[in-house]
């Protein structure tokens, strides 16, 4: 009479305990996107010349990354932390120095009439160059054009650049093109 | 005749969950299975480098990967250390990109070809040599949106290593 009945543990949690997991593990796989700095390539056009090489010698930002990693920008060596500052210094050209890229006025929807820099970035590399090195100084170029890209959509649209809406976005591309031209390596310490 | 009235008279009997659990855990295992079964086995060792500007790759559909990395331990025994390229399942040459570009591209619908991306995942200790190879070889296979594959970080991103 005393054993007639065994008390069970109640298990009515226990899909919630499951279902927890489940929800955790959905987001978390989902959470593990891919990343990446996006780039394009040139289309493969014979031996067209390098860009940078026909342009205005104040237009063209030489950066070159050597077979040791050192970084040369403009024939001066310098630390990747001053990189994306010069850079954007390069394509903003604040004080309208003449040292610096020309602007051209441009008629932008949105905008109005806006100087775009004609500046141009050309990084070279050698074929010894790390390419952790390499994608470091790509991250510092892509850095100074975000944060340029930034403060002009603050200064016209009082937004951060992610903020705003697709077509306050193409204008803002308009009036800041992403110029990185990459000539063909060069192969200097004969490393492969 | 009593006691048997008694228990009828209880009310409705509610519907067991007991085998609710039990459910949902074949719905997380499956889920689990085949998260973890979609990317291709790799055959090369990939420390991405960091970026502080690395942006999410947006429509996973549109893009491929090539890989580039030394080989894994229990590979290395017959391949060396050397970095090599890893297309799909298999280690691959430069020459096959070509041919690799174009069968990805033919999966995809019409409308998106133009849309496709190859995201290059790469080892940061690989030199820049063997990258602008498969850089050339995929402006000759006209694949000209890349991405190179990088971990977000929040910081400055120097670790140069």
């Amino acid at each position: 009479m005393a054993n007639r009945k065994v008390p069970e543990i109640n298990s009515g949690s226990m899909a919630d305990i499951a279902f927890l997991l489940l929800i955790f593990w959905l987001m978390t796989t989902s959470m593990n996107v891919d990343s990446g700095i996006s780039r394009k390539l040139p289309p493969l056009v014979d031996q067209e010349q390098d860009p940078g090489m026909d342009a205005h010698e104040r237009n063209v930002l030489m950066v070159f990354v050597s077979g040791n990693n050192q970084l040369l920008v403009a024939g001066q060596r310098m630390d990747i932390s001053g990189l994306s500052e010069k850079t954007k210094a390069f394509i903003t050209n604040p004080t309208n120095d003449p040292n610096m890229p020309e602007k051209e006025m441009t008629e932008i929807p949105l905008l109005g009439n806006y100087p775009v820099s004609k500046g141009l970035i050309s990084l070279q590399n050698d074929r010894g160059t790390s390419y952790d090195m390499y994608l470091q100084v790509q991250n510092e170029l892509t850095k100074a054009y975000n944060e340029a890209k930034d403060e002009l959509a603050q200064q016209k649209f009082g937004r951060s650049f992610n903020d705003l809406n697709d077509e306050q976005r193409k204008a803002i591309n308009k009036a800041i093109p992403v110029k990185i031209s990459e000539a063909e390596p060069r192969n200097l310490t004969g490393g492969k | 005749m009593a006691q048997f009235k008694r228990k009828g008279s209880k009310g409705t009997p509610g519907i067991s969950t007991s085998s609710l659990p039990d459910i949902v855990f074949m719905i997380l295992f499956f889920f689990m299975a085949t998260t973890t079964m979609r990317e291709v086995e790799l055959k090369v060792q990939i420390k991405t480098p960091t970026a502080s500007e690395a942006q999410k790759l947006e429509k996973k559909s549109l893009v491929s990967y090539i890989y580039v990395g030394p080989p894994t331990k229990d590979m290395a025994v017959h391949f060396g250390t050397a970095p090599r390229i890893q297309l799909n399942g298999a280690y691959s040459t430069l020459n096959n990109i070509t041919e690799f570009v174009a069968s990805e591209r033919d999966k995809l619908k019409e409308n998106e070809r133009p849309d496709m991306t190859v995201s290059l995942k790469i080892d940061a200790n690989t030199k820049m040599g063997q990258v602008t190879d498969i850089k050339q070889e995929l402006r000759r296979a006209n694949a000209l949106s890349i991405s190179y594959a990088a971990a977000k970080d929040k910081g400055e991103g120097n670790t140069n290593r």
